[in-house]
């Protein structure tokens, strides 16, 4: 998957080429399955399991993972941590394209995915937190949008634009973390309505909170994870700013989601009080709940730290993939495990193979899209007309 | 000006307000929605109640809902345990409780709360909570995203997943058409025992206590329906006490839409003062960098100025050294000169 794949004289047919297309060609039939059957044809939802993984992973994963935009560019336009401009791009783009698939996913699920706007233009449901969730949403994907221009602009050569738009990003920036503080909480925030249907040590009225201090945790760890990923794909793209400040970006971000997962572990543990729940971890869903937050919040804070500590890379990066993997059992447990948990298991919900094959196929969209621009555009590295000029 | 700064502060907590609460939920406050005066409900004896199936069959028929598998007069179906559907609006199950000789039966349907998760979680408003009683739904607004179906604790709304493109939420309408014709709903008109009974909601709770006061022996001292989430419009009685009829007894009696007013209240909050926050901390950072580059520029100056004193220190020193040298040799020479000089004077004396 180097860069070498993607010039014109090389074959087509390249090891990345065949497994993405083979993705996206399955995934094709089961879109065409998906809408000529209705969901019946392709999930395994039921009427008392509306919601399955395109919620639970599309949407909720979706989101959090894609919080990289927000963390990166608050830290670095309003924190003033210039040491991170290079992160940015990247971190923008991916929070975009993420944000992009989460609404392309939607429409998958929906029954009528033309509506979408309809809360917006038809009939509005303000008590709604999904109303929140779609206002937000759909406003964020914008900032992200004009966030993301400057880099495409370049390419193109459109200068006047460009610095029509590098002239808003402090205002984008604001913008941003206050829609996305609302968003990311109220996707916690919508299984409030259901505190009979998830198990108690789940369900907490600290959900919204929850749900925005772990995206931040998410975020953080997608850069570092991202970009570890990025070093051994696209290094060839990469300029010197890029690769020199790699490693302070690495070590600053391990240590912000370090301290972030303390906070988090501890107001986990508030949590239990809260609700005085102790004496549930003894259950089988408690020793579940316990795995959740000391094998994938206390474990990957302590890692992290060592990993500063230690300056070791490697560890760091190790531990930004255990945190992602936190956040995705984090976000499975909330909307699938612990939801419904009252039912026998004959009426619980496990995915069907194409509603994972759907998932697959979005991520891999993802991944094309990602590897079109990164090797096109000034992510990377900055245009060389350009220079100084952020 | 022109507004008046009253006039000005109602906007705002209007707008803050309205954004946060919406039409229909009160956040927070100590006000308690009873129902709609003078709206209708069902009571449902399920003491009564011989689960004939009766109910079903004319739901069936005056919603044309599609004709089911096994016919309506087949009580095998009371074996397994069923739920509404998208192609029934109500069941009736049959239980065994220990306590009791006999089956028991219970009817299941959409029991029209009076404060609905499924019309506070809907972001269409395609649920309305109508003033007869019933809960209307609406399918030409309905986006599917079906969070009715998560947010109903009585897990009553069913989707229409074979539809590809135009699927519906079914459920039971309280056959709000028929009410609003004077006509009883359905199922109530079917049943031959009485156990449904239609009215006032305020007559059926009287009812209801009046029936558990004279039989206190045959039921259980409790109005299923009276404060569950906030209270419905379907009641209900029972000789058991409700769980062992399938019925949830830990749903509490806060009503749907309190449950969320909190986190909604906060975000007219968070638009309201993260920007200011934000622009705070941009503004310590900012400053702090222009400070930390007056003090660098400082630094340099006080560097340079203190390396150019030295140099000048150094050079008049130098110089000074250089005059001094220079008139020492001047001296030596005139000295030497007049020297010479005497010298040559008493050459050409003597």
């Amino acid at each position: 998957m180097s860069d070498k794949d993607t010039t014109a004289d090389k074959t087509l047919f390249t090891p990345f080429n065949v497994v993405a297309g083979f993705i996206i060609i399955i995934g094709t039939v089961i879109t065409i399955m998906r809408f000529t059957g209705g969901l019946a044809a392709v999930t395994n939802l039921s009427d008392n399991n509306p919601w399955g993984l395109w919620i639970g992973f599309d949407l909720l994963v979706g989101v959090a993972l894609a919080a990289g935009g927000f963390v990166t560019s608050a830290a670095v336009y309003l924190f003033g941590m210039k040491k991170y401009h290079s992160a940015v791009r990247p971190a923008v783009l991916t929070g975009f394209l993420g944000y992009a698939l989460v609404v392309f996913a939607l429409h998958y699920d929906v029954g009528r995915p033309w509506r979408l706007p309809y809360p917006f233009i038809i009939q509005s449901g303000t008590t709604s937190l999904l109303f929140e969730v779609g206002a937000c949403v759909a406003l964020y994907l914008t900032v992200l949008f004009l966030e993301f221009t400057p880099a495409p602009l370049e390419w193109l050569g459109l200068k006047r634009v460009r610095e029509l738009v590098v002239k808003m990003t402090l205002v984008l920036t604001i913008f941003g973390v206050v829609l996305s503080t609302l968003h990311q909480s109220s996707l916690g925030a919508l299984f409030l309505i259901v505190p009979s249907k998830i198990h108690p040590l789940w369900y907490s009225p600290y959900l919204p909170v929850y749900f925005f201090i772990s995206s931040i945790i998410a975020g953080l760890s997608m850069v570092i994870f991202e970009s570890t990923l990025s070093h051994h794909y696209f290094t060839d793209k990469m300029d010197e700013a890029h690769l020199s400040e790699n490693e302070g970006v690495t070590l600053g971000f391990a240590k912000a989601a370090s301290f972030v997962l303390a906070g988090y572990f501890i107001i986990k543990i508030i949590g239990i009080s809260f609700s005085d729940n102790w004496y549930l971890l003894g259950t089988s869903y408690g020793i579940w709940f316990l795995v959740e937050i000391l094998g994938f919040v206390a474990l990957p804070s302590f890692l992290y730290a060592v990993g500063v500590r230690d300056k070791n890379l490697k560890l760091i990066k190790w531990t930004s993939l255990l945190a992602v993997l936190g956040i995705i059992l984090n976000r499975f447990n909330v909307s699938l495990i612990a939801f419904n948990w009252h039912l026998p298991s004959s009426e619980r919900y496990f995915p069907h193979w194409m509603e994972i094959a759907i998932s697959v196929f979005i991520v891999t969209i993802g991944i094309v899209v990602f590897r079109f621009i990164v090797t096109r555009m000034p992510i990377f590295y900055e245009h060389p007309e350009y220079k100084d000029n952020h | 000006m022109s507004i008046s700064r009253r006039k000005f502060l109602g906007w705002i907590g209007a707008a803050g307000a309205g954004s946060a609460i919406g039409n229909t939920a009160l956040a927070g406050g100590n006000k308690h929605f009873t129902g709609y005066p003078g709206s209708y409900a069902v009571l449902h004896d399920t003491v009564l109640c011989v689960g004939c199936r009766l109910c079903e069959a004319a739901c069936n028929k005056v919603n044309e809902l599609p004709a089911p598998v096994k016919p309506f007069t087949d009580l095998e179906v009371l074996n397994k345990k069923r739920r509404t559907t998208a192609k029934t609006y109500t069941v009736v199950n049959r239980y065994e409780s220990a306590g009791k000789k006999g089956p028991l039966f219970r009817k299941i349907q959409c029991n029209h709360c009076l404060e609905p998760a499924c019309a506070s979680a809907c972001f269409v408003r395609a649920f309305k909570k109508t003033e007869t009683g019933a809960v209307t739904y609406d399918s030409t607004v309905c986006v599917g995203c079906r969070y009715c179906m998560v947010a109903c604790p009585f897990e009553i709304p069913a989707y229409e997943y074979d539809e590809p493109l135009t699927p519906r939420i079914m459920k039971c309408t309280m056959c709000h058409s028929r009410i609003t014709k004077n006509q009883l709903p359905g199922c109530v008109e079917a049943c031959p025992k009485e156990a449904l009974t239609f009215g006032k909601r305020e007559d059926l709770l009287k009812i209801a206590r009046a029936r558990i006061r004279k039989y206190s022996d045959k039921y259980v001292d409790h109005v299923y329906g009276e404060s569950e989430m906030g209270g419905t419009s379907w009641l209900y009685l029972s000789g058991v006490p409700f769980s062992e009829i399938g019925m949830r007894e830990d749903l509490g009696v806060t009503p749907a839409p309190d449950l969320t007013s909190g986190a909604l209240a906060v975000v007219p909050m968070v638009v309201g003062l993260w920007p200011v926050l934000l622009t705070g901390i941009y503004a310590i950072s900012k400053r702090k960098e222009k400070i930390a580059e007056q003090e660098l520029n400082e630094a340099v100056k006080h560097a340079t100025d203190e390396v150019k004193e030295k140099a000048e220190a150094k050079l008049s020193e130098a110089l000074a050294k250089a005059q001094k040298e220079k008139d020492a040799a001047v001296e030596k020479a005139v000295k030497k000169a007049l020297e010479e000089a005497a010298k040559s004077q008493a050459k050409e004396d003597s």
